[in-house]
């Protein structure tokens, strides 16, 4: 499968190489973000919609 | 500790967005059922030029992206931005400005689409005084929501702002980007970029629309609505920001996989399929963490229909997205393009997820902001079976039908030949699954106003809150900032957040425009390739007002199905005097890239009876008739201008040749005029076909159409 994207790219494809690293190199970086938060942060954040303090759910 | 400040937040706006998004969704799906039954009973068309295909599919889909959901969008992010930052929105005025002004562009594109004033780019038809105005509202939305981010009593920006910031910076730079025209009248321009840069651009934005419109703000909405509905977090908020950033930073390279095939050049076409395939991912992983949050809720899922909405319309989400890679893959693309299997797959994301999320949204929302309970659960479990039996109407019969035209388009005979040659024959085939399609669009239409009536009731047993009292401690500057991690300041720094999308976005776009743009080779020059003639490009300009573009491809692509079927495949340097290209993206009727060579030639008698009534050359043709063409005037007064603006855009023609333009017209007119006298066309009182009527022009267009290159090979490789 990965051939045919490969292939037909003659000459150019250091422009698919290129995209690749910089995905792998920004990726990378967001992983890092992600992996150094901590619990108590992620508690904190995820909880925002729901500490708006009204009457909540609408059963 | 601090004091607390009392505040309210605006619920009028929301409502008021509201009540334009039904409003509006229920314009846009009529006019899209419309379109459906024209496609397999032409008299549908009503018999004017305002109700045909070719000019209401456009309205149809600007309704439905720009209209229903766009105003779906904009109540969301009204009501979640307020609450998420603890903030009144910035300017009351802002908003209603905002409200006020896109209702005014949309109903500036109810008027224009019908009249023909289109650029032809598709999501982007709009003429470019109504582009402008679109720039001005977006700002003053960007502004509102940027000045509310900046007033916030709340530290943490949620993941969902940081989509709603995505979305408006993505938004802005795509809309200007695709809006490079050349103005020649108040309602008529040409693109900047013409043939396969201009192809680029178009679809660069036609998928990004897709993925910033349609996709990215409302995934922020699920980030914050799902979580209310179920009372519970967010499944994984890392996986959300996992999701947030690969997802903008893939889905801005993935435009290329609407072009595989044509003439734009290869490497951009490849990087377009590795990044769709790549996209599954963070879509993947968006789905699987909006399914999840409702862990341990699925009982409460049985009963509540809210629930169910989401959870249909998460996993409508989760199919397109599989989908949406799977047809960038070459094989599958060269099975499923210009069929009605892209047509299934688009509205399964659009009944599927746009529609689904903003029905819950809806049904959420209404009883909040008039402080009341749903009138009905019960009808709305109803509209839930509508909707979703009417996505399953509406998309199986369409994926039946492109693969079945599809393979008839390839299907050759043992002799070697097509077994199709006639293009009809295709068509005819897939009559009854366009007639199942226009039911499964009636049902979920039917489910539309069974919403309409239950939140009309909904809002009569209670009343507006108008201003709904709030209170929070307002933010502090002088925490310290000595310490913190470089992310914590992502999630606090609004405007450092909105350059970092906007990096993040540019670089994909960057990589694949700026060569295409540059490099000259990329587009090898035809020395036989020469610009339209006056009369032509009036016949050309005549093509793009009536919309054939809407069922006629112009790009041949490489298979012996189709240079068998239409003649050579097509290149590059073909297109560069196309400012638009018209390469189009569906083939209801067959390619016309070709239309005046040798194999495919035609009489201009048999184009004139075509045009005035195609069922009559090609029986059961569904193609709609146009009368009008033989008796309105072809407007010439602004064929100089026109010529002196392709010129500007880099279009050969001579100096001067603007002078002689308007008698080359009438030369070239009154040849097929008297062409067609020989072949003994009549108009319906016996009198003479007139050398100034529009269909004139249409005909020398179409008789152009692929005749430079048989005059001689592509020069340059
Ligand atoms: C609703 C979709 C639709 C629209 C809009 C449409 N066509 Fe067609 N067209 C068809 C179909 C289907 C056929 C094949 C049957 C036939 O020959 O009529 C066709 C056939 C043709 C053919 C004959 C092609 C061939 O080689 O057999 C020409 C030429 C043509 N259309 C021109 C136009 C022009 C010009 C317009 C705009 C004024 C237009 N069409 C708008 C659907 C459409």
């Amino acid at each position: 499968m990965f051939k045919q994207f490969i292939s037909g790219v003659e000459g150019m494809d250091q422009y698919l190489i290129f995209s690749m690293i910089v995905f792998l190199v920004f990726f990378a970086g967001v992983l890092i973000y992600v992996v150094r938060m901590t619990k108590e942060e992620i508690d904190i954040l995820s909880n925002i919609p729901l500490n708006d303090k009204e009457t909540d759910s609408h059963e | 500790m601090t004091h607390i400040e009392k505040f309210s937040y605006d619920n009028k706006i929301v409502r008021d967005f509201g009540i334009a998004t039904v409003i509006w969704g229920i314009v846009g799906m009529l006019i899209g059922l419309l379109a459906a039954i024209q496609l397999y009973e032409p008299a549908a068309n009503l018999g004017n030029p305002y109700t045909t295909f070719g000019r209401i599919r456009p309205l149809h889909t600007n309704a439905v992206i720009f209209a229903f959901v766009g105003n779906a969008i904009f109540m969301g992010i009204y009501y979640s931005l307020q609450r998420l930052c603890k903030a009144r929105m910035f300017s009351d005025l802002l908003s209603k400005l905002h409200f006020w002004g896109w209702q005014l562009i949309i109903v500036a594109a109810a008027i224009t689409l019908p009249l023909g004033m289109t650029s032809s780019h598709e999501y982007a038809e709009l003429e470019w005084p109504i582009d402008i105005a679109i720039t001005l509202i977006w700002v003053i939305f960007g502004w509102n929501m940027f000045g509310t981010i900046l007033r916030r009593r709340e530290k943490h920006l949620y993941v969902a702002i940081w989509f709603y910031i995505a979305t408006f910076v993505t938004v802005a730079v795509l809309h200007l980007v695709n809006s490079f025209q050349l103005p020649i009248s108040l309602f008529k321009s040409y693109y900047w970029y013409s043939g396969v840069q201009d192809a680029l651009v178009q679809w660069w934005y036609g998928h990004n629309a897709v993925a910033f419109f349609l996709t990215t703000p409302f995934l922020g909405l699920m980030y914050y609505y799902l979580p209310k509905a179920a009372n519970r977090p967010v499944y994984s908020y890392k996986l959300s920001i996992l999701h947030f950033w690969t997802l903008i930073f893939i889905y801005i390279w993935a435009g290329p996989h609407h072009l595989l095939y044509s003439s734009l050049p290869n490497w951009a076409q490849s990087l377009g399929t590795a990044f769709s395939i790549m996209l599954i991912a963070p879509s993947w992983g968006g789905m699987i963490n909006g399914l999840l949050t409702l862990r341990g809720a699925w009982d409460r899922v049985r009963e509540d229909a809210i629930l169910k909405f989401f959870v249909v319309a998460v996993t409508a989400y989760g199919m397109a997205t599989l989908e949406g890679p799977l047809l960038s893959l070459k094989n599958v693309n060269a099975i499923a393009h210009f069929t009605d299997w892209i047509v299934a797959h688009v509205h399964v994301g659009a009944l599927g997820w746009n529609g689904l999320m903003t029905f819950a949204m809806l049904y959420w929302l209404a009883p909040k902001i008039y402080n009341t309970k749903l009138y009905s659960m019960k009808l709305a479990n109803t509209h839930f079976w509508l909707a979703t039996l009417g996505i399953a109407f509406y998309a199986i019969p369409m994926y039946w039908s492109g693969w079945q035209q599809g393979q008839m388009w390839k299907d050759f005979g043992p002799d070697g030949y097509l077994v199709y040659p006639e293009f009809i024959k295709t068509t005819m085939s897939i009559l009854p699954m366009h007639v199942m399609r226009s039911i499964g669009g009636t049902i979920y239409l039917t489910g539309v106003f069974v919403m309409a009536y239950n939140l009309y009731k909904t809002v009569k047993s209670g009343r507006l809150v108008a201003n709904e009292a709030a209170e929070a401690a307002p933010l502090l500057n002088n925490e310290n900032h000595g310490k913190e991690y470089w992310h914590r300041i992502i999630e606090r720094k609004p405007t450092l957040m909105l350059v970092l999308s906007l990096i993040v976005i540019m670089i994909g776009g960057a990589v694949e425009m700026v060569p295409t743009f540059l490099i000259k080779s990329n587009v090898p020059t035809i020395a036989a390739v020469k610009p339209y003639t006056p009369l032509e490009l009036e016949g050309r300009d005549l093509y793009i007002k009536e919309g054939c573009v809407g069922c006629h491809s112009q790009t041949v692509r490489p298979f012996r199905s189709e240079t068998e079927r239409y003649g050579e495949y097509s290149k590059a340097g073909e297109f560069v005097y196309d400012h638009p290209f018209l390469w189009g993206s569906k083939r209801t009727g067959p390619d016309l890239a070709r239309e005046g060579t040798a194999k495919l030639f035609k009489q201009d008698s048999w184009h004139y009876y075509h045009l005035v009534k195609p069922s009559e050359m090609t029986q059961g043709s569904i193609m709609p008739p146009y009368p009008w063409l033989t008796t309105n005037t072809l407007n010439t007064s602004q064929t100089v201008s026109k010529i002196k603006a392709m010129r500007t855009l880099g279009v050969p023609y001579p100096k001067d040749y603007e002078k002689q333009a308007l008698s080359d017209l009438k030369k070239q007119a009154e040849k097929i005029a008297a062409n067609l006298k020989k072949e003994g066309v009549r108009n319906k009182d016996k009198s003479e076909v007139s050398p100034d009527v529009e269909v004139i022009a249409l005909i020398a267009y179409l008789q152009r159409l692929g005749t430079d290159i048989s005059k001689s090979e592509t020069t340059n490789p």
